[in-house]
């Protein structure tokens, strides 16, 4: 997968995992060495023709393949530690951050979180999360418009989430690439808000139709914005008859409860394999 | 752009086939694709022409078999042909939609030498 985040090439992909007393960074560094026990010696000269043979070779391996592979691996670390992992996308700015630090403060004492933040550059959002006093790590991308697997590898490594803890997946705010991606979560979250289009589940159907939720925010905004929310929720079903809907407002605290009450709903489910 | 990193997927498999068959160059490619496997051709092309350099797979002719989509009704059991997520049952109008098939994303084969 070293193709996918970059760490094959020259180490664009950085993690940081916040911590007030020290800075932890790294990047990827692969390093090669070739130890030959022996000497060429290339004293003759050849002097035959080489056949030139045609091979075919049945491959049929899906493209996808090694990252599905890591995302299994992540999904059996959090299955046996009882982590609950949830990858969130979004287009940027429909208010993930904003949900997750209102969901961390509100929720704090009664359930232990951890986050993993994943946006081409800065630490912005993993600060704002550090500033909750939840556990946090931040993957830069540099060019990489989404998180694969093999980043989620490497960040928990670093964030070392408790045990029966929720571990909050940020993904790089984009309705498209990140819907390629099983990272190994056990849910994900798409989250859309009434400053968008309600047609937005059509426009970008892979991302909505892989989802298991989908959380309309910034509904406080609705007296003052054209977004038909009826039409944006059977916009959402056409694409994905499964999907559920809920509703909120971080800034008015409307609806919350519902996505806490999911939240919780979520954690105590039993794992069966 | 997750195109880059899907040709780089590509690249990587048809390499590791190439050389554990102890060819020297991929001639020909010939992949599967699904008109629902999220995957824009015109972007796939781009990368292509960009990440192949350098690569085992530098001349090879790219072969792409695009697999349509269907789905089956879950509600009246009519198969049936599909370009988007949200198309309906064309017989009952329901979007109770199982995909039968146009995911694929996959090397299919190699020709090497």
């Amino acid at each position: 997968m070293c193709a996918t985040c970059g760490c094959g090439s020259d180490g664009k992909t950085t993690f940081f995992l916040i911590d007030k007393d020290q800075q932890h960074n790294h990047s990827h560094d692969h390093v090669h060495t070739h130890n030959h026990g022996y000497v060429h010696d290339h004293g003759h000269t050849h002097d035959h023709q080489h056949i030139n043979e045609k091979k075919i070779i049945d491959v049929e391996q899906d493209v996808l393949h090694q990252n599905n592979l890591l995302a299994e691996r992540n999904r059996g670390y959090f299955d046996a530690k009882h982590i609950l992992a949830l990858n969130l996308v979004s287009s940027p700015g429909s208010g993930k951050t904003s949900l997750l630090e209102r969901s961390l403060r509100d929720l704090k004492g009664e359930l232990e979180f951890a986050v993993i933040e994943g946006d081409q550059q800065t630490n912005n959002d993993a600060d704002r999360i550090f500033a909750t006093g939840t556990k946090v790590t931040q993957i830069n991308t540099g060019k990489g418009c989404h998180l694969d697997a093999h980043m989620i590898t490497h960040a928990i490594q670093d964030l070392k989430p408790a045990d029966y803890s929720v571990l909050f997946i940020e993904n790089v705010g984009n309705l498209v690439c990140p819907a390629m991606f099983d990272l190994g979560e056990k849910e994900r979250v798409v989250i859309m808000s009434v400053t968008e289009g309600d047609d937005k589940p059509l426009k970008y159907p892979d991302m909505f139709h892989s989802s298991t939720l989908c959380i309309i925010n910034k509904t406080d905004l609705l007296p003052y914005v054209p977004f038909d929310i009826e039409k944006a929720k059977a916009n959402a079903k056409k694409v994905n008859h499964y999907l559920e809907i809920i509703e909120v407002s971080c800034t008015s605290g409307d609806g919350l409860p519902l996505w806490y009450n999911w939240l919780r709903s979520k954690v105590l489910q039993a794992e069966t394999i | 752009m997750h195109e880059l990193s899907i040709v780089m997927g590509i690249i990587k498999i048809a390499e590791d086939h190439a050389k554990a068959a102890g060819a020297h160059s991929v001639d020909e490619i010939e992949l599967d694709i699904g008109t629902l496997s999220g995957v824009d051709m015109e972007s796939m092309e781009f990368a292509w022409t960009q990440a192949k350099k350098g690569t085992m797979l530098n001349n090879s002719l790219k072969k792409v078999n695009s697999i349509s989509a269907k789905a089956k009704c879950l509600d009246c059991d009519t198969e049936f042909d599909i370009k988007n997520y949200y198309d309906a049952c064309p017989v009952c109008g329901e979007h109770l939609i199982s995909i039968l098939r146009g995911k694929e994303l996959k090397v299919k084969s190699l020709l090497v030498s």
